[in-house]
């Protein structure tokens, strides 16, 4: 005998589920959705607005006529030299901080203490970095306005995301390799020199290319331990700053020319902002790419 | 077993040292923040310092010429107002992200949103706030009719922008914690998807979510450039949505600069940024315990 239909049907309980289910889905979706949105949106009109002023002209000429004409060579070459500068301090420090906390750490109260400052050194406002750098490598130590003082600022804040990164990468090599290296009587550091570094060494520069995203946008930090407003320099010359040199930055600039500076054309701080963003994108993106071939090749 | 050479001890013994220097350099610079800041700042709180001026009068005039006064409430109530409106927008848009990325959505879809919301972190905040100037300023004084756009509402919606993507990831985090034996029992007794996150997953990783809120209110309280250029400079309390303020940390950017060297203005700066380093220390430190606690059971 044939069970009757109706029996196949949703109840209305199931349907109103159903329906919530559906609801809510949509709901989140849009939600994500609307996260997406305001990136492309952003991306496309800084670009449409900056479009008449990108040229290679604008990227190797100073700016001239109290910023108001020319183009953003001084203020990019200063971000390349603090990022530089910057990532040589903190990259090194940072994964060797790692390598302690990962390789040589017990898990006692000490360590939870280091791990606690990490995450805290993360935290510090950028307008509390720019305090200290200003108090203590401008002024204690007498180093003064400079790119040096700047770029230390910069890597002590950029050092704890990368001593995170490269813990995880640390994390991700298995106990397994480090034991056969130990049992032919390989000390500690040989092991990790030899097998922990080489084999963690892609997730480290992710996480360290990141920094340079970050470090080339930073504002507040610069602005009052080396960055300057105007510093003309010789044009296409990549050692025109010294390291006890002010500098322009590419972030600092764009602050200046579209809040501290009357009449400047629209397509100056466009094409600035354009600059920015896009090198950080772009880095960014280098970064994802990187790790998407690392996961795919990954022999564990 | 062999014995080591000389030299290769003595190589093993410095590497080790180096190692170990870095490893607790994180705390020789916290230490250090805080000492330097504090003693920038200390000459003036150690001279008759006001402290019941400080915290409760709305009446900052740092250079003023016959009664100087330094009254930080109004730049409190200013940085409190543009965090709460942007963590009211951030914080359901966050949740409920994280909830359909984790729960919801399909594997391919899933990695490409977690990239954009990743790239969305990435955007400095020197561009966010020319954001809020360029873009949003004129689009508010069109939709309310409001004498200037950058107050509140713009710094708000600029914040939540910004705040969003540590909320999602950390969120999502959170959710991916809850253990899958959880989600399978609910499947059992016949739940739908929906019933699933709401009565089980959410409840369970409460206390991660919790966490990601307050990291994002972190991010809110110590944004500088984004909330300086994006809600204007008035030194009033709000009273509205509409209402121009400054910040906190928008203060110590924009009078440093001014503000001559050891001056009792530069001091109160400083002790501005320990205010401000206390408070984020604070809230970073409890969102800490939280997620230490999830893992932990």
């Amino acid at each position: 005998m044939m069970a009757p239909a109706h029996l196949f049907q949703a109840t209305p309980l199931t349907r109103r589920k159903r329906c919530t289910e559906r609801v809510a889905k949509y709901v989140f979706l849009t939600m994500s959705l609307l996260l997406v949105l305001p990136l492309l949106l952003i991306v496309g009109y800084l670009v449409y607005q900056a479009w008449p002023i990108l040229s290679w002209e604008f990227l190797t000429t100073n700016p001239r006529r109290g910023m108001r004409a020319g183009g953003i060579w001084s203020p990019l070459l200063g971000t390349v030299y603090l990022v530089g500068i910057s990532l040589l301090i903190s990259a090194p420090i940072g994964v060797l901080a790692a390598v302690y906390l990962n390789e040589y750490a017990k898990d006692n109260w000490f360590t939870r203490l280091v791990n606690l400052a990490v995450v805290n050194l993360a935290g510090v406002p950028s307008i509390v970095h720019a305090l200290f750098g200003l108090g203590a490598f401008v002024l204690f130590f007498g180093i003064g306005k400079s790119i040096l003082a700047a770029s230390l600022t910069l890597a002590i804040m950029t050092m704890p995301v990368i001593i995170a990164s490269t813990k995880e990468a640390l994390a991700a090599v298995p106990l397994a390799f480090r034991e056969a290296c130990w049992n032919v009587g390989a000390t500690r550091w040989q092991t990790i020199q030899h097998i922990v570094l080489p084999n963690s060494i892609s997730g480290i520069l992710t996480g360290v290319i990141l920094q340079v995203s970050r470090a080339a946008g930073e504002t507040a930090p610069i602005m009052f331990t080396g960055a300057v407003f105007f510093k003309g320099i010789a044009e296409g010359d990549p050692f025109a700053y010294g390291l006890f040199d002010q500098c322009m930055a590419l972030s600092m600039h764009l602050f200046t020319i579209s809040t501290q500076v009357p009449d400047v054309p629209d397509a100056l701080p466009f094409g600035t902002a354009v600059v920015l963003l896009g090198t950080v994108l772009l880095v960014n993106a280098l970064a994802i790419i990187l790790r998407v071939y690392l996961r795919a090749r990954k022999k564990w | 077993m062999t014995e080591r050479g000389r030299g290769e001890v003595i190589v093993e013994w410095l590497v080790e040292s180096l190692i170990r220097l870095c490893g607790i350099s994180a705390i020789i610079f916290v230490f250090g923040i805080f000492f330097f800041v504090f003693r920038e700042g200390a000459g003036v709180l150690f001279k008759g310092f006001d402290f019941r001026e400080f915290f409760f009068s709305a009446e900052w005039y740092p250079t003023s010429q016959s009664h100087v006064r330094y009254g930080v409430l109004a730049l409190m109530a200013g940085t409190a107002s543009v965090t709460a409106l942007a963590m009211a927008i951030a914080i359901p848009f966050g949740i409920g992200a994280a909830i359909f990325i984790s729960e919801f959505c399909g594997p391919k879809l899933k990695e490409t949103l977690k990239i954009v919301i990743e790239l969305l972190a990435a955007i400095p905040s020197v561009v966010w706030g020319f954001i809020g100037l360029t873009v949003l300023n004129p689009l508010i004084i069109q939709l309310f009719h409001a004498p200037i756009g950058l107050n509140v509402l713009n710094g708000g919606i600029v914040l939540a922008l910004m705040s969003v993507p540590i909320i999602v990831s950390i969120g999502e985090d959170a959710l991916k914690a809850v253990p899958d034996s959880y989600r399978e029992a609910a499947v059992a007794l016949g739940v739908t998807r929906w019933q699933l996150v709401w009565r089980v997953v959410v409840p369970a990783a409460k206390n991660g979510l919790l966490a990601a809120v307050l990291l994002g209110v972190a991010r809110g309280v110590g944004e500088t450039m984004a909330v300086l250029m994006a809600t204007g400079h008035a030194i009033t309390m709000p009273s509205s949505l509409l209402d121009s303020v400054r910040t906190l940390t928008a203060t110590i950017a924009a009078e440093l600069g001014e503000a001559p060297v050891h001056s009792e203005h530069y001091q109160v700066l400083f002790v501005l940024g320990i205010l401000l380093f206390v408070i984020t220390f604070a809230i970073n430190l409890t969102a800490d315990l939280i997620i230490r606690g999830v893992r932990k059971p």
